[in-house]
C-alpha cells in the first residue's frame, strides 16, 4: 500500500493538516501536499478508468506529465474537468472526483472493454462504426462519448473571474529549477530586466531531491541563496505558480499565473494570463523521465523512478513497501537509494544494460541491494494494485527466470528535454543517439523579426544530464543571450557542482527486446488514450507511415497530456516497425500551450458585463427609465421602442408608428455616424467617395449621398452638409461610422496623399435628436430661439443657433417622410435638450420612438436601408437609385466596376414595393417562386423579401423586395411560400406607400 | 452650460489604486502640419505650451498638448474654454490646411491614482507600463481591454485616461476590476 512516512517531506508541513474530499470520501493530507501526494499518502493509488478500456490506472508521475490523475475538481461554478492531481495543491476543503468511470471507481461496468480489447485494435472506431453513416451521428456516437470520456463540460456559469497582465521584460526565463536560476543570475547581473517563471509553488526543481551539491552547498541551500540573491536585483521578476505556457512570434509569450488554485474559491481573479513581451526567451523546461514499455506497465503501482522518489523526499509519502526499480541509465539508482534511506525495500534493480550502471550501482550495491543487469520486466502481475512482477532476460522473449513479489514498480525509460517552448514557433530538433533523445538545435532556432533566434534552451531541457553540466551551460547561454540584446556580460563565473560519473544509458523501447505479442498487446505507450505497443505496430502495417497520420489513426499522444510520456516511446516504436531511424520518422508538432490552461484566463476580463464594450448614448438612461427594449446596434445599444406598461413590443411599435404620423415623435439619431471633412481638395475627395455630387452643395445645404465600394456595391449611405467653404460633414449609418471614417482615411493615406484633406470623426461630440411629425416645428418654436420656419430653413437646409438656450445644429432631413429636423446639440447636453423637448412636447402628446417605428416611417415612404436593401451584392441600379449616380462626373469609386456586364444585366432583381394580396405581412426573407426547378432540383426563384413590416399607419402588411424585371411588372401577382407550406400572394407595386408626392416632410 | 453634465458625474471608486471619474473636460482635435510655425505658434498662443514630439503629452495645470498621430494634436483645455478655443484657432490659422474640432463632449476622462496605477493599466493594455518605459511627458494612444483609450501621467502617482464618452460605463467597470484590492501585480 502507498502511505505516509513517518518522516521526512521537505515541501510539506506536518504542522498543518487539511482536509480534503475525494469521491466523497474525507480524507486528510499537509499543508504543501499536491493532490496527488495527499491521495497516495492516504493509501489512494487507483484514481481514474482508462479511456478506452477502462483499466484501472494510478498515479504515474509527479507533475505536469501525469496521465493518469485527471480529476473534476470543486462544485457548480467552480467545477472543473481534467485537473491534473500531481499539478493541484491541496487546501482545506477541496473536492475532487475522478472521472470516466460508471457506476464507481472501484466498479466499473465499462472495464468489459478490456476483455474485448483483442477486438478493439487501432482504428477499431473508424473501422467498425462506418456504416451505416445515419447511425453514427444517432447510434454509435452517443454511445461512444458516454462510454470513453474523460471529464465532464461544466454545466453552469464559471464562477470565477480572471484577468490578463500586459508584460515586458528583456530576457524572459521559463522554469525555475537549478538552470533556469543559474541563467537569472547570470542575465540578471547585466542590468537587462530579467523575468523569471516558475510554474511550481518552489524553485530548484529536482536538483534537492537528486541531492545536488553545488558551490558546496546542499542544493537547498545554494537555491534559497540563490533566489535571495534575485529578489534583491531591481531589475529581476520572480514568479512561482506561472507557467510559461507558449513562445509565439516576436517574443511573444504566455505565462499563466495560477493566483487562486490553491486556495479555496475566493472573489479574486483566479488565474492572470501574462502577455509577455521579451527581447529574448531562455527555457530551462528541464526534462521528463519516460516510462518503460513492459507488459502491464499501466497497473496501479508502476511509477516513474524518479517521480516516485519526490513523493518520498519532497511528501514523505511512500508508492509501497516493496518497490522493484527497472532502468535503462543511471538516475534509477537515486530512487532505490532514496527508497532505502527512507528504510523502504527495494528487493531488485533491474538494469537492461548488460554492463549495468556507473558509481551510483555501486553505492546501491554497497548497501547490499541485489542489481541485476541485463535483465528486464517480462510482466506486472496485478489488477488494481502491482503485486508482483516477473523478471526476464532483457535480450529474450519473455520467459520468466523468477516471480518477485512488491507492491511498486520504479522505471526508467531515459529523459526527454522538454523542448516544447522552443519547438512552439519553430525551433528545430536533433536527436541525440548516446541519451537517445531529441534536443534542441542551436543552429536552428526559432526566428524573430530580423531573422535572428529569439529562444535559447539551457539546462536539461537543452540535453545536460549532470548538475554541473546544467549549471555551466545555463551561464554560458545566458551571457550569449545579453549580449545579443546589447548587454554587457559579468565576469561572474557559473556555479559548480560535482558530479557523479555516470555510465551511458542504453535505449530500450520494448522489453524485453523480443516480446512476444501477448506481451506487447498489454504493453502501454499512451495512458491516457490506451494506445499500446501492438496498436503503432498495426498502424504501420496498415500503411501509417507518417507520424502525424499513425498519430491520429491511434490517438497516441491526442489526449490532454499531449504525449508528454508517449511521444518519443511511440515513435521509435513505429520506426522499429518501419525499419527506419528515429530522426528519420520524426516528431509530431509541438503546440501551445505546454499544459493545459483554462478557458477563463484566455477570456481574461471578457465575460458578463465586461463581455464587450457596450456603447451607450446620451439618452441612454432616459430609455432605461421609460421602457427602451434595447437592439444591439454594432456595439451600440439602441431603443427598439419604448414600452409602456403592460404594453407588448408590438403595441408600443404600432403606438410609436401612429403617433409620429399624426402629431409628434422623438428619436435618439445620436449613434448616427459624423464625419468632418475639411481642406481645399474636400470637395473632390467627396466627389470620388461619393456617387454623386457634393463638390456643388452649397454651404447651408444638405444632399444625401451613396458610398459604393470599389467593387460597386452599395457599403453606406447618409445626408451630407456643406459646413463652410472646405468643410462638410458626412453623415454615416450607425453601424458605419467608425468602418467609413477608416474607409476615408484609407483612400486619403493611400491613392491621394497629396490630396489636402482632413477628417475628424465627431460622432459622439453630439447628442443628436429627430424632431418628428406635423406638429415637429410647433415643439421647436415653443421651446424658441433659432427661426424654424420653412422660409428660414427649408428642407434640405441647416442652421446653427440656440433653440431653447441650447447651442444647436439644425437639419431639416427627413427619413420618416414627415415634417422633421434632426437637432445636434453637444453629448454633454444631450439629456438636458431631449427632457426640454419632452416637456414641451407634452401638449403635442410627444412620443419616444425606437428604430423598429423608424425603419416601419421609411419602409412606408420606400426609402432603402443599408443592411436591409442591400448585403454587399446590391449596386444603386437595382434599387432604383439612379438618380444619385452622377453622370457629370468622370469617376466615382464604384463607377467602373458598374459599367462591367454582370452589373449591367437587365435580368439582375430590382426593387419594388411588395402588397399582399390578404393585408397579412410577408416572412422576413421569403424568397418569390417561379417555375421550374434549378439543376439542384431546388425550385427557381424570381425575387426576395428586403423589408417587410406591419404598417399600423395603413393597417396592412407592406414591403419591399428585390423581383426579376420587377419594375416592369407592377400590377403582378407572385407568390411567396412560407414555412408552414402555404403561399402568400403579393403584387408587386411602386415602393413609395405613403405620401407619394412628399409633401408632407416639406411643409 | 449648466445643463452640460460628463458620462459619469465624477463617480469614484477606491481599490487598490483610486479610480475617479473627472467630469468635463476640454478638448480640441487639431489636425495639421505640426511642424509648422504658425501652427506652433498657434497652439502656444491658446495653450502656453509648445508641440510635443512622437507620443509626447506636455501639460500645465490648465492645459495640455498631446502628440495623437503624425499631423494631429489633443489639446486640452478647460471646458468652457474649448468652443472658443476652436474659433480661436481657426482665426490663427486662417489660409492654413488644418481642422480644428471641439470633441470636449466625445469624451470621458479618469484619473487613476495611488502607489498602483501602474497595474491598473498594466491588466489592460498592451504598453509597457515600468517607471523606465512609460514617463511624464508621454502619452499612448492604445485600447483598454476592447475600449480604444488613451492616457499620460498627471503626476509620479495619477494616469490620467481618456475614453470615448459611449464606453465610459464600460471603461470603469474595467478600471475598478483592475483595481480590486488584492489584485495588485507587485511589478512597479
Amino acid at each position: 500500500m502507498s502511505t505516509r512516512l513517518g518522516t521526512g517531506g521537505r515541501l510539506i508541513d506536518r504542522a498543518t493538516s487539511v482536509g480534503f474530499e475525494f469521491n466523497g470520501r474525507k480524507l486528510k493530507g499537509f499543508k504543501g501536499d499536491t493532490l496527488a501526494s495527499a491521495l497516495l499518502g492516504a493509501d489512494q493509488m487507483l484514481v481514474g478508468r482508462s479511456f478506452k478500456y477502462h483499466r484501472p490506472r494510478g498515479i504515474v508521475a509527479a507533475g505536469p506529465e501525469e496521465p493518469n490523475a485527471l480529476m473534476n475538481l470543486g462544485r457548480d461554478g467552480h467545477f472543473e474537468p481534467n485537473a491534473r492531481a500531481t499539478t493541484t495543491e491541496v487546501f482545506d476543503g477541496l473536492t475532487a472526483t475522478s472521472q470516466n468511470h460508471w457506476p464507481s471507481l472501484e466498479m466499473d461496468v465499462g472495464v468489459v472493454n478490456n476483455y474485448a480489447a483483442r477486438f478493439m485494435p487501432a482504428g477499431f472506431y473508424y473501422k467498425t462504426f462506418i456504416h451505416p453513416r445515419a447511425a453514427w451521428k444517432h447510434l454509435f456516437e452517443p454511445f461512444i462519448r458516454k462510454a470513453a470520456g474523460l471529464g465532464k463540460a461544466p454545466k453552469g456559469r464559471d464562477a470565477d473571474t480572471y484577468e490578463h497582465l500586459y508584460v515586458f521584460a528583456d530576457v524572459l526565463i521559463v522554469g525555475g529549477g537549478v538552470a533556469g536560476l543559474q541563467a537569472a543570475l547570470a542575465a540578471g547581473r547585466s542590468g537587462k530586466k530579467v523575468l523569471l517563471l516558475e510554474q511550481t509553488a518552489h524553485w530548484g526543481g529536482r536538483a534537492p531531491v537528486d541531492g545536488a551539491v553545488i558551490d558546496g552547498m546542499d542544493a537547498d541551500a545554494w537555491i534559497n541563496n540563490t533566489v535571495q540573491t534575485l529578489e534583491n536585483m531591481e531589475n529581476v521578476t520572480l514568479r512561482t505558480r506561472c507557467m510559461g505556457a507558449g513562445v509565439y512570434d516576436h517574443g511573444y509569450a504566455l505565462g499563466y499565473e495560477r493566483l487562486g488554485d490553491h486556495l479555496a474559491p475566493t472573489t479574486l481573479p483566479r488565474h492572470r494570463l501574462w502577455r509577455i513581451r521579451a527581447k529574448q526567451i531562455i527555457t530551462a523546461t528541464g526534462a521528463l523521465e519516460r516510462p518503460l514499455s513492459f507488459a502491464g506497465n499501466d497497473i496501479p503501482g508502476v511509477m516513474l523512478a524518479a517521480s516516485l522518489r519526490d513523493y518520498v523526499v519532497n511528501y514523505g509519502v511512500s508508492a509501497g513497501d516493496r518497490t522493484v526499480v527497472v532502468t535503462n541509465n543511471d538516475d534509477a539508482y537515486r530512487t532505490a537509494l532514496a527508497l532505502k534511506k527512507a528504510g523502504l525495500e527495494v528487493p531488485v534493480i533491474l538494469d537492461a544494460r548488460p554492463e549495468g550502471g556507473g558509481a551510483l550501482m555501486e553505492d546501491c550495491r554497497a548497501l547490499g541491494i541485489r542489481v541485476e543487469t541485463g535483465k528486464g520486466i517480462s510482466s506486472v502481475k496485478g489488477g488494481k494494485r502491482v503485486e508482483s512482477v516477473s523478471i526476464c532476460a532483457q535480450a529474450g522473449e519473455g520467459a520468466v527466470l523468477e516471480e518477485i513479489t512488491c507492491d511498486a514498480v520504479a522505471m526508467s525509460g531515459g529523459w526527454s528535454p522538454v523542448v516544447h517552448l522552443w519547438s512552439h514557433c519553430g525551433g528545430k530538433l536533433i536527436w541525440d543517439a548516446a541519451q537517445a533523445h531529441f534536443r534542441p538545435d542551436h543552429d536552428r532556432p526559432p526566428l524573430g523579426a530580423d531573422g535572428a533566434g529569439f529562444v535559447s534552451v539551457v539546462g536539461a531541457a537543452n540535453g545536460q544530464m549532470s548538475t554541473g553540466d546544467c549549471l555551466s551551460d545555463a551561464h554560458q547561454r545566458a551571457q550569449a543571450v545579453i549580449k545579443t540584446i546589447g548587454g554587457k556580460a559579468s565576469r561572474e563565473v557559473a556555479a559548480k557542482a560535482a558530479d557523479e560519473p555516470m555510465a551511458p544509458m542504453a535505449a530500450v523501447w520494448k522489453m524485453p527486446q523480443g516480446a512476444v505479442y501477448k506481451l506487447r498487446s498489454k504493453t502501454w505507450l499512451d495512458y491516457q488514450n490506451d494506445v499500446k505497443v501492438s496498436d503503432v505496430q498495426l498502424a504501420a502495417q496498415e500503411g501509417f507511415e507518417s507520424v502525424e497520420h499513425t498519430k491520429r489513426y491511434t490517438t497516441l499522444g491526442m489526449a490532454t497530456d499531449q504525449g508528454k510520456l508517449s511521444n518519443i516511446n511511440g515513435l521509435a516504436i513505429l520506426a522499429d516497425s518501419l525499419n527506419d531511424e528515429i530522426p528519420k520518422v520524426g516528431t509530431t508538432t509541438f503546440r501551445p500551450p505546454y499544459h493545459p490552461i483554462s478557458m477563463g484566463s484566455i477570456a481574461g476580463e471578457a465575460s458578463r458585463e465586461l463581455f464587450q464594450p457596450v456603447d451607450k448614448t446620451p439618452l441612454h438612461g432616459w430609455g432605461e427609465e421609460n421602457g427602451a427594449e434595447w437592439e444591439p446596434v454594432g456595439h451600440w445599444r439602441r431603443a427598439y421602442c419604448y414600452k409602456r406598461s403592460g404594453e407588448s413590443i408590438e403595441n408600443a411599435v404600432n403606438r410609436e408608428v401612429k403617433a409620429v404620423r399624426e402629431s409628434l415623435g422623438l428619436l435618439d439619431a445620436s449613434t448616427l455616424g459624423k464625419i468632418i471633412v475639411k481642406g481645399p481638395d474636400a470637395g473632390r475627395f467627396l466627389d470620388m467617395m461619393y456617387t454623386n455630387m457634393m463638390s456643388n452643395l452649397k454651404p447651408g445645404k444638405c444632399r444625401y449621398g451613396l458610398m459604393c465600394s470599389e467593387n460597386g456595391f452599395l457599403s453606406d449611405d447618409g445626408v451630407v452638409a456643406r459646413l463652410d467653404d472646405d468643410t462638410w460633414l458626412c453623415h454615416t449609418t450607425t453601424g458605419g461610422a467608425s468602418r467609413i471614417h477608416a474607409h476615408l482615411e484609407e483612400w486619403l493615406q493611400t491613392e491621394w496623399w497629396d490630396w489636402k484633406v482632413y477628417t475628424a470623426n465627431v460622432t459622439e461630440q453630439y447628442a443628436q435628436i429627430a424632431v418628428v411629425g406635423p406638429n415637429a416645428r410647433k415643439v421647436l418654436e415653443k421651446l424658441g430661439g433659432m427661426d424654424v420656419s420653412k422660409e428660414a430653413l427649408g428642407f434640405m437646409e441647416w442652421k446653427e443657433g440656440q433653440i431653447g438656450g441650447f447651442d444647436a445644429r439644425a437639419f431639416r432631413i427627413s427619413f420618416s417622410g414627415e415634417l422633421s429636423y434632426e437637432i445636434a446639440v453637444p453629448a454633454s447636453q444631450g439629456r438636458a435638450f431631449w427632457d426640454a423637448l419632452w416637456e414641451a412636447g407634452h401638449e403635442f402628446n410627444v412620443t419616444a420612438y425606437g428604430t423598429e417605428c423608424l425603419h416601419i416611417l421609411r419602409a412606408e415612404k420606400g426609402f432603402i436601408m443599408i443592411g436591409d436593401e442591400t448585403d454587399g451584392t446590391v449596386i444603386p441600379q437595382d434599387l432604383g437609385l439612379h438618380w444619385a449616380l452622377s453622370k457629370k462626373k468622370d469617376d466615382y469609386l464604384g463607377k467602373r466596376a458598374q459599367q462591367r456586364d454582370h452589373m449591367t444585366d437587365p435580368n439582375r432583381w430590382k426593387l419594388v414595393g411588395l402588397e399582399t394580396v390578404d393585408g397579412s405581412v410577408i416572412p422576413d426573407g421569403a424568397y418569390a417562386v417561379a417555375e421550374g426547378e434549378n439543376e439542384n432540383g431546388q425550385r427557381e426563384t424570381q425575387g426576395r423579401v428586403t423589408s417587410t413590416y406591419y404598417s399600423a399607419n395603413l393597417e396592412r402588411g407592406i414591403a419591399m423586395g428585390l423581383v426579376l424585371n420587377g419594375p416592369d411588372r407592377m400590377g403582378e401577382v407572385i407568390s411567396f411560400p412560407k414555412l408552414d407550406g402555404s403561399d402568400v400572394k403579393v403584387k408587386i407595386v411602386d415602393p413609395v406607400f405613403y405620401d407619394r408626392e412628399g409633401e408632407k416632410q416639406n411643409v | 452650460m449648466s445643463n452640460a453634465v460628463s458620462a459619469l458625474q465624477g463617480e469614484a471608486y477606491a481599490g487598490f489604486a483610486t479610480i475617479t471619474e473627472q467630469g468635463l473636460r476640454g478638448m480640441i482635435t487639431l489636425r495639421g502640419d505640426l511642424a509648422s510655425a504658425p501652427l506652433k505658434k498657434a497652439v502656444k498662443a491658446l495653450t502656453g505650451l509648445g508641440v510635443p514630439s512622437t507620443r509626447g503629452c506636455v501639460l500645465s495645470d490648465s492645459h495640455g498638448v498631446a502628440w495623437m498621430s503624425p499631423d494631429e494634436l489633443l489639446i486640452l483645455c478647460p471646458y468652457a474654454k474649448a468652443e472658443a478655443g476652436v474659433a480661436e484657432l481657426s482665426k490663427a490659422l486662417a489660409g492654413q490646411h488644418f481642422l480644428a474640432a471641439n470633441m470636449s463632449d466625445a469624451r470621458a476622462v479618469f484619473a487613476i491614482s495611488g502607489e498602483g496605477a501602474r497595474d491598473v493599466i498594466a491588466k489592460l493594455a498592451p504598453v509597457d507600463m515600468a517607471l523606465d518605459a512609460f514617463t511624464a511627458g508621454e502619452i499612448r494612444r492604445t485600447r483598454l481591454a476592447q475600449a480604444p483609450a488613451a492616457f499620460w501621467l498627471r503626476d509620479a502617482e495619477t494616469i490620467e485616461v481618456m475614453c470615448f464618452r459611449s464606453q465610459a460605463e464600460y471603461v470603469f467597470e474595467l478600471l475598478k476590476r483592475a483595481a480590486q484590492p488584492g489584485t495588485e501585480t507587485g511589478l512597479f
